[in-house]
């Protein structure tokens, strides 16, 4: 009978010096952000200061704050759209199973890429500058974040689907377009709602950071708060925030079980 | 035999799969238009491939030429292809029937490359009211009409064949290929299925291929049966040249070679 391995493998130089190196740079970070605890507990005082500033909370501004609330929501899912609407047909050209020639998926791959590495804040300041201040910049700016969220996951969710009744629709003559939207897209549909759903909710915390940079919402609200040192205010507006982050994400996760677990 | 007598010619196809296994070294392979073939051999022999690759379902494959009725089918356009792709009703061994659609969409889709704009075979819901009845006819035919709006991921596996019979047969091919067709039914609907193919070849002047284990289907429903070993073809002849029994032999141990 061949015995089961040793537990332990042997000692192995490239493993060690890997983290040997980890360690460092962990160790130069701290060092490199002058990382102090002494300061950090010396901010606590400050910490209680500021959640006594908080209380009681300024109800004076709310049905203002609830009306940029509504908007920061409707700019999310203004955002959402336009990112599910664009990537949909980019999926046609992006997942392998789908594209016409790979020349082609690697370029829409790099478009979809560059959209998720150019941080959503950049975005925004560039639609601000584009179609300026106001909701429509940051609808654009979740469009472009949700382009490169969803351009990626419906691509995956496409691929991952079974290739059986792809070659079956293609055996019987159908075309690129007829695979995708007969079997492709009902195949991969709860996929493609649920990754849509995250990226709504993903969409509502970042429309929440846009307005700080003026692309429209309760961002700038927030900022002011602060900045005019009116935490009663400030206080508000982040139990607001939360509170539809929170609820957002309810709803969504309610969906999501139900797709899922509808089959 | 001129290439234009025959269904279906592929002039020495040679595969090797991703993992380097050499399935095919330059077999030759051809059907002549009307004749009813049965293919035989062991699992794993290299059938389902065989007949896959013949209708360039394999990209990496290699041959001196593939046709479909005398029509040529490589270096030719995606367009033209698919129009020659469109005669051909292939019933695949696993199915293949989109889980999530109901059966009656995935019959609909037989019309595929018939119905233009295909926009409206892409769900039963959206199909011009002639081509869902004879949707449903079809499913009617393979019996099973009530179960029109399941999902074929809530069929049982001989339902979910029946459903890609159908789906084949909404094609209104000129060449059947089915793979393994009644390898999931019951004995009955196993006949019934195999009678409705012998009608269609006879009363529409099309074209049989059928995979199948079971030997008194192939003596009885083929014109012609290939023996295929190994990734050969190892046995060629007609079907009333051989006992049940000296068919059994393809069966047999692989030492004689
Ligand atoms: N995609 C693949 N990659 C690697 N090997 C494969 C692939 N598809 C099939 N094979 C191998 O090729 C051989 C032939 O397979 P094939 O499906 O054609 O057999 P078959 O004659 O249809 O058998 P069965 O009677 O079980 O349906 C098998 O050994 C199988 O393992
Ligand atoms: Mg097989």
């Amino acid at each position: 009978m061949t015995r089961p391995p040793a537990r332990l493998h042997a000692f192995n130089p490239p493993g060690f010096a890997f983290a040997v190196v980890g360690l460092a740079l962990i160790i130069t970070a701290f060092n490199g952000i002058d990382f102090d605890l002494y300061t950090i507990i010396e901010g606590g005082p400050r910490l209680t200061r500021l959640l006594g500033q908080m209380w009681p909370l300024n109800f004076e501004a709310l049905p203002r704050l609830l009306n940029s609330l509504w908007i920061t929501f409707l700019m999310a899912i203004c955002g959402t759209t336009l990112g599910i609407a664009v990537s949909l047909p980019l999926v046609l050209f992006a997942a392998r199973n789908l594209t016409p020639h790979p020349y082609i998926r690697f370029v829409v791959r790099a478009f979809i890429a560059l959209c998720r590495t150019v941080p959503d804040l950049i975005w925004a300041l560039i639609f601000v500058i584009v179609v300026g201040l106001g909701p429509v910049a940051g609808a654009l700016a979740i469009m472009m974040d949700s382009i490169g969220f969803l351009g990626k996951f419906f691509s995956e969710a496409s691929e991952e689907q079974d290739p059986g009744p792809q070659e079956a629709v293609k055996a019987m003559g159908g075309s690129r377009l007829d695979v995708a939207m007969s079997v492709v897209l009902p195949s991969a549909m709860p996929a493609f709602t649920s990754d849509a759903l995250f990226a709504m909710e993903k969409a509502v915390r970042a429309s929440v950071i846009l307005g700080l940079v003026g692309a429209g919402g309760i961002g700038i609200e927030l900022k002011v708060a602060i900045d005019l040192f009116k935490y009663e205010t400030a206080a508000l507006i982040i139990l607001l925030i939360f509170s539809l982050v929170v609820s957002v994400e309810q709803v969504s996760n309610r969906l999501r079980a139900k797709i899922i677990g509808g089959d | 035999m001129k290439a234009d007598d025959c269904a279906l010619k592929v002039k020495s196809l040679s595969l090797t799969f991703a993992n380097g296994l050499k399935i095919f070294d330059r077999i030759d392979f051809s059907v002549d238009d009307g004749e009813r073939v049965a293919i035989i051999g062991r699992n794993g022999a290299g059938k389902s491939t065989l007949l896959r690759a013949s209708l360039g379902m394999f990209p990496q494959s290699k041959s001196e030429g593939e046709w479909l009725y005398g029509e040529p089918m490589q270096n030719i356009s995606g367009r033209k292809r698919r129009q020659l792709l469109r005669q051909v009703g292939f019933v695949h061994q696993r199915h293949n029937l989109v889980p999530r659609a109901t059966a009656l969409t995935n019959v609909v889709h037989g019309a595929i490359v018939r119905y233009r704009p295909s926009i409206r075979v892409w769900n039963q819901a959206l199909a011009p009211g002639y081509l869902r009845e004879e949707a449903m006819d079809l499913l009617e035919r393979v019996g099973l009409a009530d179960r029109a709006l399941n999902r074929a991921s809530e069929l049982s596996g001989g339902q979910s064949q029946r459903v890609a019979i159908a789906r084949a047969l909404m094609q209104r091919p000129r060449l059947v290929i089915a793979d393994e067709p009644v390898a999931s039914l019951d004995p009955v609907a196993g006949e019934e299925i195999m009678e409705l193919f012998s009608r269609l070849v006879a009363q529409q002047d099309a074209t049989l291929i059928f995979v199948s284990h079971d030997l008194s289907h192939a003596v009885r429903y083929a014109d012609r049966i290939l023996g295929v070993r190994d990734g050969r073809i190892d046995l060629d002849c007609s079907a009333d040249a051989k006992s049940i029994d000296e068919l059994a032999s393809i069966y047999g141990d692989e030492d004689d070679d």
